[in-house]
């Protein structure tokens, strides 16, 4: 692989990615140091965009802290959400309606699909595929009108309460998303008939980037990375959280531990959330989407809190430490991407640069998130 | 992943942990679940919720904090802690750490869960003196340690000995102050 035992000069020289680099979305900066064309060493530097959200916890209220949920991974909020939501109800001991985990559950899906939608037009444009991020970008707008018409935002959304959701879903946005369900399904096929057996795309991913499953363990990657390195776990599935125990679904898994598998696990996530969608929207029960009795100032008890949740991109889990008054003691964030683009470094040893672009673009990466 | 084994070493761990003055008649292992209903064990719960938390494993409630086993152990003893659940298979998901100003200790935290299939969350913590906050690293067992204890050095200032690169990583290069540490005044 590596030209290193080849030269016998071995001279190499730094190049810096980014900070702006169009295939970072985001201003993710990289040192690499370069041999020949081969990858020596390359060592992410973060923190551009660091806008200390844990503080932030510390010095706020409980309540005051939910528009945080929605600017840490602008592309799948809803699962943040939902963590916090999760994590305090669990802390203060709330009861949810029925009715609001299931519409938390069809909104944090359908997040899922756009940001997978996103994520898939992105990466085939950083490998210089340009056309299908318009279909992407076609479809993800349905969703985020959708999601707009009940939350009130189109990415940043602070849509989930202690003890519900802020809003009803209406039957518009009930039939909206049949009728998405059912234009969106026959893409995927398309999508694979027009990307995925592309030649180009094929040699470009299939075999590049492996990343093993004790590499994942070591580093404690998760979502996609992971199941793209044939390690069936899904919290969904794996610590089950709202109703997703009543819903039918499949966790994709590809065992090929290189780009193409992550890139296929995120395609089949597409259609599983598809399905939990509809079945969710079918067993829809009737009721109030907000619990009653919910404290205006929450005050958990003394003590440590942990809850976790699968976002798109992976295992997000919240850890709070409460002192019982309105505020917290201290807020931890562990965001999936932080700990995916860790072992970039090792595994990005000895590869072709451009390699290695496509690889970094297969951990699917939102800057935000990383540097929190 | 072998749960038993896993509380077993542990507990074992945190009893070595302890101060070597009364080995009987202080037990390591307190169980909480079912501390409630009884005022005096409510009582006695209370009193000690107040005081810095001794070394020795709990066995938490999932339900109620969302971790199967707590344990506190000495900060030379996280190496031998991490060493017992790499054995076993399970994943270091996030490290951090807690200014106990009053107590004038730094609390640092592991996350641990386990990916193979089974629901099992372990957290391991270790308190270190404020002013002297050194605890060893555990990157040479867990790759994705290093940006994690990266990051809790320069919020908190814990000093992670043999960490290979203590450097500013989310903050300025120039930063001269730990943003999270209960007297950091912006």
């Amino acid at each position: 692989m590596s030209s290193l035992a080849q030269s016998h000069l071995r001279e190499t020289f730094e190049l810096n990615i980014g900070p702006q680099h169009p295939a970072t979305h985001g201003v993710l900066r990289i040192k690499v140091v370069m041999d020949g064309e081969y990858i020596d060493r390359a060592e992410p530097i973060l923190g551009y965009i660091h806008r200390m959200h844990e503080k932030m916890g510390e010095n706020r209220t409980w309540n005051q802290f939910w528009p945080n949920m929605g600017r840490l991974d602008y592309l799948s909020a809803m699962a943040y959400n939902h963590c916090y939501a999760g994590l305090m109800e669990r802390a203060a001991g709330i009861e949810v309606p029925e009715r609001a985990e299931y519409i938390r559950v069809i909104t944090a899906e359908l997040n899922r699909i756009q940001s997978h939608l996103l994520g898939f037009g992105a990466y085939i444009m950083d490998l210089g595929g340009f056309t299908p991020l318009m279909y992407a970008m076609d479809e993800r707008e349905q969703i985020l009108d959708l999601l707009e018409s009940v939350t009130g935002s189109r990415l940043t959304y602070c849509y989930f309460r202690f003890g519900g959701v802020y809003n009803d879903i209406d039957d518009d946005f009930i039939t909206g998303t049949r009728a998405f369900l059912k234009r969106f399904r026959p893409q995927i096929p398309m999508y694979h008939k027009l990307v995925t057996g592309n030649a180009i795309l094929m040699d470009r991913l299939i075999g590049v980037g492996p990343v093993s499953a004790e590499m994942c363990r070591k580093y404690g990657a998760t979502g996609p990375v992971l199941r793209g390195s044939g390690v069936n776990y899904d919290i969904r599935r794996n610590e089950p959280y709202s109703v997703y125990p009543e819903l039918d679904f499949d966790i994709p898994v590809y065992k090929e531990c290189d780009s193409m598998a992550r890139y296929m696990v995120r395609m089949d996530e597409m259609v599983q959330s598809c399905r939990i969608i509809e079945n969710a929207l079918n067993k829809l029960p009737e009721g109030p989407v907000m619990a009653e009795k919910v404290p205006k100032a929450l005050k958990p008890p003394n003590g440590d809190y942990h809850y976790a949740v699968e976002a798109a991109r992976g295992t997000f889990s919240m850890r709070t430490v409460s002192d019982g008054t309105n505020t917290s003691y201290r807020m931890r964030l562990r965001s999936p991407t932080y700990s995916n683009v860790s072992l970039f470094e090792e595994a990005s040893r000895g590869m072709l640069l451009s390699d290695a672009l496509a690889f970094l673009g297969s951990l699917d990466p939102v800057i935000p998130e990383m540097d929190r | 992943m072998d749960r038993a084994k896993i509380k077993r070493e542990l507990e074992n761990l945190a009893a070595e942990s302890l101060p070597a003055e009364p080995p009987q008649e202080e037990a390591p292992v307190e169980v909480q679940a079912e501390a409630e209903g009884e005022d005096k064990a409510k009582a006695k719960a209370k009193k000690e919720d107040d005081a810095p938390r001794k070394n020795g494993l709990i066995e938490t409630e999932y339900a109620k904090r969302g971790t199967h086993l707590d344990v506190q152990i000495n900060p030379d003893q996280v190496v031998k802690a991490a060493e017992i659940l790499d054995g076993e298979g399970m994943t270091l998901e996030m490290v951090t750490g807690v200014d106990w100003l009053k107590e004038g200790q730094l609390e640092v935290i592991y996350d641990y869960s386990y990916p193979g299939g089974q629901l099992f969350r372990v957290v391991v913590r270790a308190r270190v003196d404020r002013n002297n906050p050194d605890i060893p690293t555990v990157c040479h067992l867990y790759g994705g340690a290093n940006w994690h204890e990266r990051e809790t050095w320069e919020m908190l200032g814990i000093n992670f000995v043999g960490h290979p690169q203590l450097e500013h990583f989310l903050l300025p290069e120039d930063a001269d102050f730990y943003p999270l540490r209960k007297d950091f005044k912006s």
